[in-house]
């Protein structure tokens, strides 16, 4: 079967004012398949971040190839990327502010839904089911992001993200915000999820032991490349590369 | 502690409540009378009546009459029309359109932003008065060609408050979920950026009509407003101010206008500033 998501030679060059190069994303290969849990995980500054922002098409690609459901989106703008969006959504790093101030969650989610067609009754009822589904009461949805804790509006920013039953699901650090309580009610929320919608997850992450327990497979980023690839297990109990393993060590 | 906290910023918003109120009334009256002045004048501003020239006050004439002897109190209604109608307008339309092209600076590419940027720099650097007498003498005097001056040098200031608003916005993580979430540039714009950038340009907005109502007061003074007869305080107390030492009356009676709303217009924005800030909020 294809994969949910496929990234060939993904390049990223960002140019400062000065005119110097810094290449952040420097040949990144990789494929996300159906219900798979991938983690990127690596140093600040390894270009984790920049992977997903460019896979979520944030950034603009300089170089490669970006194949969601056997769509090419590298270049996809408008419509065309509108349509992507249908299929892969991303939770952010951090919970208040991934919501508009000066909005209720309940609109949040809504604004997703009614973007994609759907009319505003069918979209308010929508939301009350997806709040529930990821364990917010109903009256979430008349909350302001500022009433609600970090956990809640994780739980809503996850909301938002499934409501359009993508196949690919990006967690840009979705978890480091939170207490490490809250960060296990959010994964068994994502365990099931899974479960349920058969997501693939992209799992940008710093938390090692974290990604041990949670993903199926790993990649691991240093300086814009992948220096190491396989499952979690077994690239984190018997790193090969040097890097990997101090990574590791200054963790465990 | 934190009891006693909470009593004083609660008390504090129930003060603030009742100023914004006072005073948001208090402008809203002038407006409404400004915009009713022809109904409110006891007499026709534009009578002559030479025999009552340069008349003190009395119970006809409550703020006696001028050296035509037209009578000063309707003339300071009739000029609020034109003082304060133009002021609002002239505000809104820079606040508009100044913000307008800020967000499309801040949106469009690096090369168009540069251009109206260094454009509204130009503007920013020029001396305003000096500017809106030179637009003023090139298209000639009148109330339209003042505004219009005044617009002209007036809208950098919106288009740069609208656009560092809307660059930081774009860079909050809200966007990139609005964006995710389908939303189009205009519907981003609509529904994210405006109303979360409108709070400090209606601020600078409201502290701007008391500016811009003695500059274009200013201008009028100078002759590069309105015409006469059209009453207007800015040239009501140009046309006057020699009688000010013998007929303190009618220069008194349009400067006071001006200083009356100019005060009521800054004390309805600072209180306005006050009610929008987060941390006077619940």
């Amino acid at each position: 079967m294809a994969p949910v998501l496929q990234v060939e030679h993904l390049k990223k060059i960002f140019f400062s004012d000065a005119g110097e190069e810094l290449t952040a994303v420097n040949d990144v290969s990789f494929a996300v398949h159906a219900g798979e849990k991938v983690a990127i995980i690596g140093e600040s500054g390894s270009g984790k971040t920049t992977v997903a922002r460019l896979v979520t098409r944030l950034s603009d690609v300089t170089e490669g190839r970006i194949v969601l459901m056997g769509k090419d989106i590298t270049r996809a703008s408008g419509r065309k990327l509108r349509g992507a969006y249908a299929n892969m959504q991303m939770v952010f790093q951090s919970p208040a502010e991934s919501f508009d101030p000066r909005c209720t969650l309940g609109d949040g989610i809504a604004e997703c839904l009614r973007n994609f067609g759907r009319s505003r009754k069918e979209a308010e009822q929508e939301t009350l089911r997806l709040l529930r589904v990821c364990g917010l009461a109903a009256d979430f949805a008349g909350r302001y992001p500022h009433e609600a804790s970090g956990g809640q509006c994780q739980r809503a920013a996850i909301a938002r993200a499934i409501a359009l039953k993508p196949k690919l699901l990006i967690l840009d650090e979705a978890t480091s915000a939170l207490d490490v309580t809250v960060q296990a009610e959010i994964l068994a929320l994502l365990t099931q999820l899974q479960r349920e919608f058969s997501l693939a997850y992209l799992f940008i992450c710093h938390d090692i032991a974290l990604v041990q327990d949670f993903c199926d497979r790993v990649l691991v980023m240093h300086e814009g490349r992948v220096v190491e690839e396989g499952a979690s297990e077994e690239v984190i109990r018997r790193p090969k590369q040097a890097y990997t393993k101090r990574l590791i060590d200054s963790v465990l | 502690m934190s009891e006693v906290t909470v009593r004083v910023q609660k008390v504090r918003t129930a003060s603030l409540k009742r100023k914004l109120i006072f005073f948001g009334a208090l402008a809203g009256l002038l407006v409404a009378a400004s915009f009713f002045s022809s109904y409110l004048c006891p007499w026709d501003p534009y009578e002559q009546n030479l025999a009552l020239a340069k008349a003190a006050p009395s119970a006809d004439h409550l703020l006696g009459t001028d050296r035509y002897g037209r009578d000063m109190l309707s003339r300071v209604i009739a000029g609020s029309y034109t003082s304060i109608l133009s002021t609002l307008l002239l505000v809104a339309f820079i606040s508009v359109f100044g913000s307008i092209a800020g967000i499309f600076c801040a949106w469009s590419g690096k090369r168009l932003d540069t251009l109206v940027m260094r454009l509204a720099d130009m503007f920013l650097a020029f001396p305003g008065l000096v500017f809106a007498l030179a637009v003023a003498a090139v298209l000639g005097g009148g109330v339209q060609n003042a505004i219009f001056a005044l617009a002209a040098i007036s809208w950098p200031k919106y288009a740069r408050l609208a656009r560092s608003q809307t660059l930081a916005q774009q860079e909050l993580p809200y966007m990139q979920a609005a964006r995710m979430a389908g939303c189009g540039t205009l519907g981003l714009i609509r529904r994210h950026v405006v109303p979360n950038i409108a709070g400090p340009i209606l601020v600078t907005a409201m502290l701007d009509i008391g500016t811009m109502m003695m500059e274009l007061a200013g201008l009028s003074f100078l002759g590069l407003g309105a015409k006469p007869p059209i009453p207007e305080w800015g040239s009501m107390m140009s046309d006057t101010r020699n009688l000010l030492a013998t007929h303190p009356w009618v220069t008194l009676a349009p400067g006071f206008a001006i200083f009356v709303s100019v005060m009521i217009f800054n004390l309805l924005g600072d209180t306005v500033r006050d009610w929008l800030d987060p941390k006077n909020r619940r």
